[in-house]
């Protein structure tokens, strides 16, 4: 599903090289981890493979299938389909949530060559998406994000995802800001994505969210590459005794 | 005192070219007096306090500078779908064969042309009275010579909750078109009244429109002026609000050479609502638009807003100017100005002057003006949806302006003019 070979990518600003030769492959309907500890380059991960102005790649590739991420733009990576839950959802005031989730619909099975969906069809679609998430009708006509507590704004990203139905997904620290019971919700949501050739980029800081997203495969970053790989005992490994141990092995 | 040497020269070439019209004894009176005041105030210069902005040479000009009519295609007229009195002028001109009756349930609707003819009218309460109780603090040189010159417009007087809008339909045909508009409005106790006006008029027009609004009464303005590039217009609002009433005008703006659209709004009753809204959208360094807006809180717990959005692109300017005066006793006044302009380039500019001047000391105010590019961050996150570049720019500049068309009471009118933004936004791409 996703293939990342050897990539670099440098900040446009200032210069900096994060991503220092990242491999990374994800197989069909495989859920994968990456966990790593501050500035190991994960944020920048996930924009670069979603198109986010401010990164240059300078060597590697990153391919969806027969896709050439690198070679588009972002909402023809989406198009194909890519999705990013967001670390930090962007309110944007004045844009109707249902207006913006059903305008991105229609774009995307427009770029494929699908028929739209009537206002009807959308409707019915989204209540159904919304009740699975717990978001109310009111949330749905609200601008989108404006107003949002932190667990709403990270339900409407994983809504998003049910009503796009992408085929390769990346959550960047989804986790994050949210309580135990939000972040069930919010797993309950991914899970009943999972499946169906649909596959996952779990990108967290911590454990506890593969407790409820229990992954195939965890892979540790730091410094801008995948340090070490394994199965989710990985994780564990990660949560009792912290990422030193691990990046002291791989020196 | 003696006008300024370039200010007298240009005064005396436009008045050298203009005759006041034949017409009844108040009219000419009212006309001779709206002279006058032009004479001692003289036409606007660019060192004029609220002229340093906008060039006003072209307004100033004996000759209307050239403007070929638009030709808007198959496009529908706005409003086409909303059942409507209307009333045509062609270039100025009134169109009988185009315009509806001039009659309708609660109203009281006659030509200025006819009503200055005749010895006596209600209008002659309102006629320049209003325009020149607004030649103060600020003068407005060119809604006084508006008075003197205007030779037709409407008079309207609505006695009741009138549900048909009447909309002024301005045509513009002939490329040298000069034309000057002058409306006469009063909203008698309880009534309500909806003016719609329409098109660019001429390729340059001069309106002003006396807006007296009794107690209780309700009335809503919605503009759209024409899409002509290269016509000019110069309009001035000016509006009485009594007691509880309420007052809305809102215009949207595409494209012109120039354009200057004056509010002067006085509210003279206590918990009276004044609001006053425009978009502007233009592409291009010879789009030149300013709003200039001028409230007077006279009265207890008064509510004014103003809401201006500006969208500009490729050189355009924009030019906002709006001022809010609470007069001592206006306690709890509640005065709001947002004034914001989006610029979709390096290249265009927009000029700001907000002002307060407060001599109540129970009052709340606020004021804010902002110009600024699209949030890139916005822009990133719509097309990491799927939303194509274009679309997403389209729809973050709707709702830039969203806060404005929210001014407009009825979602149907709100509603055509949303379409139309969008169609402007599709043409003005890249």
């Amino acid at each position: 599903m996703l293939k990342i070979e050897n990539l670099h990518v440098r900040l446009e600003e200032g210069g900096k090289e994060i991503l220092k030769g990242l491999n990374l492959e994800v197989g069909d309907g495989e859920v994968h981890a990456v966990m790593g500890p501050n500035g190991s380059g994960k944020s920048t991960l996930s924009y670069t493979l979603s198109g986010r102005d401010g990164y240059e790649v300078t060597s590697g590739t990153a391919l969806m299938g027969d896709t050439d991420l690198l070679a588009i733009d972002p909402e023809a990576r989406a198009a194909a389909g890519l999705f990013l839950a967001f670390q930090y959802p962007v309110e944007i005031p004045g844009v109707g949530n249902m207006t913006f989730l059903r305008t991105a619909l229609n774009a995307q099975k427009k770029a494929r060559g699908e028929p739209g969906l009537s206002s009807a069809e959308f409707l019915k679609l989204i209540r159904e998406k919304a009740k699975m998430l717990d978001i109310d009708a009111e949330m749905l006509k609200r601008p989108v994000n404006v107003g949002f507590s932190g667990g709403e704004k990270k339900r409407n990203e994983i809504l998003q995802m049910a009503v796009l139905e992408p085929k390769m997904c990346i959550l960047d620290e989804t986790d994050s800001g949210l309580d135990v019971d939000a972040m069930k919700l919010v797993a309950e949501g991914v899970n009943a994505l999972r499946g169906a050739g649909r596959s996952f980029l779990v990108i967290t800081h911590y454990q506890r969210l593969l407790d409820h997203i229990r992954p195939d495969v965890v892979h540790i970053m730091a410094d801008g590459r995948i340090v070490r790989s394994g199965g989710p005992e990985l994780a564990l490994e990660v949560e009792n005794h912290g990422y030193a141990d691990i990046l002291r092995e791989v020196a | 005192m003696a006008l300024p040497k370039l200010k007298q020269e240009a005064t005396e070439a436009r008045l050298a070219a203009v005759a006041l019209p034949a017409g009844g004894a108040w009219a000419t009176g009212a006309r001779r007096a709206a002279l006058a005041r032009v004479e001692a105030m003289g036409l606007p210069g660019r060192r004029d306090e609220y002229w340093r902005f906008t060039n006003p040479e072209t307004l100033n000009a004996p000759e209307a500078p050239e403007a070929p009519a638009f030709d808007a295609g198959d496009e529908a007229p706005p409003f086409a779908d909303v059942e409507r009195l209307r009333i045509v002028f062609v270039d100025g001109v009134f169109d009988a064969a185009q315009s509806d009756p001039l009659a309708g349930e609660g109203l009281e609707i006659a030509r200025l042309a006819e009503v200055a003819a005749h010895d006596i009218h209600w209008a002659r309460e309102l006629y320049g009275v209003l325009e020149a109780a607004g030649q103060h603090p600020v003068p407005r040189p060119l809604a006084a010579l508006n008075t003197a010159t205007a030779a037709d417009g409407v008079v309207i007087r609505a006695t009741a909750p009138v549900t048909r809008p009447v909309e002024l339909v301005l045509l513009h045909r002939d490329s040298r078109a000069d034309a000057a508009l002058h409306h006469v409005i009063r909203v008698e106790e309880g009534a309500a009244l909806t003016l719609l006006e329409t098109g660019p008029g001429a390729a340059r027009l001069n309106t002003v429109a006396e807006v007296d609004v009794a107690a209780d009464a309700q009335f809503h303005h919605i503009r759209v002026q024409g899409r002509d590039h290269e016509r000019r217009a110069v309009t001035g609002l000016f509006a009485r609000i009594a007691a509880r009433a309420v007052f809305k005008s809102f215009t949207l703006t595409f494209n012109g050479r120039l354009t200057r659209n004056e509010v002067v709004m006085d509210i003279t009753g206590d918990d009276a609502n004044a609001h006053v809204a425009g978009v502007a959208l233009g592409d291009g360094p010879g789009f030149h638009h300013d709003d200039t807006v001028f409230i007077t809180h006279g009265a207890l717990a008064g509510e004014s807003r103003q809401v201006f959005k500006k969208v500009l692109r490729n050189g355009a300017t924009g030019v906002f100017q709006g001022k809010i005066l609470v007069q001592p006793g206006a306690q709890q006044t509640d005065g709001y100005q947002i004034s914001q302009s989006l610029l979709l380039d390096g290249d265009s500019s927009f000029l700001a002057k907000p002002e307060l001047e407060i001599y109540a000391d129970d009052v709340k105010c606020s004021h804010g003006s902002t110009s600024g590019a699209i949030d890139d961050h916005a822009l990133y996150y719509l097309r990491s949806r799927g939303i194509p570049l274009v679309e997403a720019q389209d729809l973050l500049v709707l709702a830039f302006v969203a806060e404005a068309l929210e001014e407009i009471a009825d979602e149907r009118l709100a509603a055509d003019l949303h379409g139309r933004l969008e169609g402007w936004l599709r043409r003005h791409r890249g």
